[in-house]
Order: structure tokens, then sequence, then C-alpha cells
């Protein structure tokens, strides 16, 4: 996703490492961070993911007022998801997250700016037992600082399946 | 905290309990943080009678945040070069999974491992390599 400014927060950083689960004290405590080899808070390892929170159009956050959205209120809106997105598989129309790498080079700390830029790899596709036609589709983002200097290069495989996953 | 590359041989293991019996609200709070909101994790109405999946199931960046939680204890804070998986089964409300890295080998500094997590069945639902400095 493209991104113009992810602002990188200790507490959003918090929060983050909370649903993950991960309690290690170098997400949330500082005077515990300045004692370890980072020498600050720095962000889980899958924290770039987050960048989705500044992407002024993601697709897969509701629209303010919640018009057009896919997902149910009392009942199924009806609604498709938007082209790009990744929906619901299969019988939801969308997609579902194949593959992710990132590479490191160096880690997030609170009070970075950074961008992201994408650019839309390579797509294949290939049949599956358990779910019909498989569509892959990779985009390489690359997160850089507020100097410019690269962070991070994340890439993502979606896919696309005919049908939801069998999950016999 | 950090490894060290003398005390490393290829095949070594690290494995650790990253969840037991997953709670949805767990997938709530991994929506919330990373803004994917994508409704087959948290809206049971859409994902079983529109996306035709039994029940919600968990961002497979949620399945990656929670063996990047195993790495970084096995590897220390800040030594992680590389972290890739593919996302082989989903992940389900109520599933308890493992996660394990294997050294593959040490060159110049950083080991390279494979890492896999599975689940209370033994299905693996990631499984990837990640690369780390160390010492």
């Amino acid at each position: 996703m493209a991104v113009e400014k992810f602002k990188v927060e200790a507490s959003h950083i918090m929060m983050f490492a909370r649903a993950v689960g991960d309690a290690n004290r170098i997400y949330h405590d500082e005077d515990y961070a300045e004692g370890t080899e980072p020498g600050s808070i720095i962000a889980p390892p899958t924290f770039a993911q987050a960048s989705a929170q500044f992407d002024p159009d993601y697709s897969l956050r509701p629209p303010i007022d919640g018009d057009g959205w896919f997902g149910s209120g009392g009942k199924p809106s009806g609604a498709k998801p938007r082209e790009g997105s990744g929906g619901g598989g299969g019988g939801g129309g969308g997609g579902l997250h194949a593959e992710q790498r990132f590479v490191y080079h160096r880690h997030i700390r609170p009070g970075d700016v950074l961008t992201a830029t994408n650019k839309p790899g390579n797509t294949w596709e290939r049949e599956s037992r358990r779910a019909g036609k498989l569509t892959f589709s990779e985009s390489v983002t690359e997160y850089r600082d507020q100097n410019g200097e690269l962070v991070i290069t994340a890439t993502g495989v979606g896919v696309r399946t005919e049908r939801p996953v069998d999950q016999g | 905290m950090a490894l060290n590359a003398s005390e490393l041989n290829a095949g070594d293991t690290y494995t650790e309990r990253l969840v037991e019996d997953l709670k949805r609200t767990q997938i709530v709070m991994y929506a919330g943080a990373s803004g994917d909101y994508n409704p087959v994790h948290t809206d049971e109405v859409f994902t079983t009678e529109v996306a035709g999946y039994p029940s919600v199931f968990a961002h497979g960046m949620l399945t990656m945040g929670l063996t990047g939680k195993m790495l970084t204890n096995y590897v220390g804070d800040g030594r992680l070069t590389e972290f890739g998986v593919r996302f082989t089964n989903q992940v389900f409300p109520g599933d308890t999974l493992d996660a394990t890295a294997t050294v593959v080998g040490v060159e110049d500094g950083i080991v390279e491992l494979n890492v896999a997590t599975v689940n209370q069945k033994g299905v693996q639902v990631a499984m990837g390599t990640a690369k780390a400095r160390v010492d």
C-alpha cells in the first residue's frame, strides 16, 4: 500500500505488540528499552503492516460514514468489496493473504516518519484441490524514513480463490 | 540475549507456544492495531453467510506477528534482518499455535532459520525463513 506519512508512535507500537500477544517490555517501556541493545523502544517485526492505518483510501477499513462497506450490520449488507481489497475470499469475492516477507535494513522506532511506496510484482495462477483456481499477485512496498533511508522492504502476496478454502 | 555463532549448530531448534485457545477478542485487537478490518476476521455473519467459511478466522498477519514473538525471543531484540512466511492454512478461534525455529546454518555473522508454526492438530499454518545477526 502507498502511504505518504506513517508517523510511528510509541502508543501504537504498544497496542500492536499487545495485539500479537508480545509482552516484551522493549515494545512499551522506555526506561527498560534504554538498557537494551537497540537502546530505545522499537517496533515488533511485523509492525510495518500497520501502515494501513495511514492509507487514506485503504479498502479494508469501513468509510467514516460506513456507506458501501461490505461487512454486515444487522444482516449482510450485500455490498461488494472494493477492487484491490482482500475481501472475503471465495464466496466473498475477494482474496486472502498468501505470503509476506520483510527485509529489515534497520528496525522502526517511535518518532520515525515513514513513507511507503508500492509497486506491483509478479502474478501467477495455480489450480488447488481445496479452493479451485488460485490467482496470486505480488506487491513490493518500500518503507523509507524521514531521511529518505530505506528501513524495510516488504513483499506481500495476495491470492484470490475461486471458492472458499475447503476446511475438510 | 543475542545468539552466539560458536554455539549454534545446523538442526538446533527453539520452540515456543504462541497462543492457547485463540480468542476472538485477540483477532479484534489485531484488526484494531493493524487497521485491517476485513470482515472475515471479526464479522461472523459476513464470514459464514457471504464468504462461506465456518467462522471468522485470524489475519495471516496475526499468525505472522505471533510467530515473530518466538523469533525475537530467540534471536534477541533488533537482531532480525529478514523474516518471511507463507500462510499454508487458516487459523481459527480456539486454535493453539506452536512455532519452531530451526537453524539452517551460520555465515558471516548471520544465522539462517527455517520457521514453522503448527496448530493443535499438528497442521502447519505458516512456514518460512528468517535471518538474524548473531555475535
